[in-house]
């Protein structure tokens, strides 16, 4: 089964666990079951149905966003890992 | 109690000097911090190369993530400012996803006393952690 990495800013809503053993073929079929099971990632990781712009999303080592977005195929050994972006500035 | 952060002098100097390296632009990267208190950098792209901005390489962040995380250590995330003091910025607070890291920011604004300072963000919540250099490094 594909493992999804939950970062530690986003483990508040999943009753405080790290990795998430899932089914989905996809990504959106991945983050559809995980909403399912932890309501509060919703708002966390989409925007209007689309997935928010500072959250990063690898399927192992490949950024979906270059890829396939939200249908980029996950395999059953595949690691999925959800990674707020690192961002800041001197202005604000 | 009052959290302190520790950082021993080379690594304090290290992390000028990459502040310097690529002037006038914001620099950034990661330490894990051993449960010694021994660091490990691992330095990131600036994906913006801009003197007022920066977003981590995503794909050097996961590495570096996922090394730090999965040996259990805990991790400092800097960044520099080239021309403002070393505090964070209301971007830097809005931005800031990581609740259990210390903030650390190297700021040139005097350029002849770079000044490392710690925080932590959470929730908005800016706390500065003092920070504490080290000398004499641990075996």
């Amino acid at each position: 089964m594909p493992v999804v990495r939950i970062p530690t800013v986003l483990r508040r809503h999943t009753d405080g666990e790290a990795k998430l053993s899932v089914t989905g073929g996809t990504v959106r079929e991945v983050f559809d079951e995980l909403v399912a099971a932890h309501p509060g990632l919703e708002d966390q990781l989409f925007e209007d149905g689309d997935l928010r712009g500072f959250v990063n999303v690898f399927v192992e080592d490949e950024d979906i966003r270059f890829i396939s977005g939200l249908d980029t195929p996950v395999e059953p050994d595949d690691e999925v890992a959800i990674m707020p972006a690192v961002a800041g500035g001197a202005v604000s | 109690m009052v959290d302190t952060f520790e950082l021993d002098r080379r690594t304090f100097d290290l992390l000028v000097e990459r502040a310097w390296s690529d002037f006038p632009y914001e620099v950034c990267g990661l330490l894990g911090v051993r449960p010694d208190g021994t660091l490990d950098h691992y330095p990131i792209d600036n994906a913006e190369r801009s003197m007022t901005y920066y977003v981590m390489d995503a794909k050097q962040l996961l590495h570096a993530m996922r090394e730090i995380e999965d040996a259990d250590h805990g991790m400092a995330i800097y960044h520099s400012h080239t021309h403002t003091a070393a505090f964070p910025s209301a971007t830097d607070v809005r931005l800031a996803a990581y609740p259990e890291a210390t903030y650390l920011i190297v700021s040139l604004q005097d350029r002849d006393a770079p000044e490392i300072r710690a925080f932590s963000i959470v929730d908005g919540e800016v706390t500065e952690k003092p920070l504490v250099v080290r000398d004499e490094q641990l075996a």
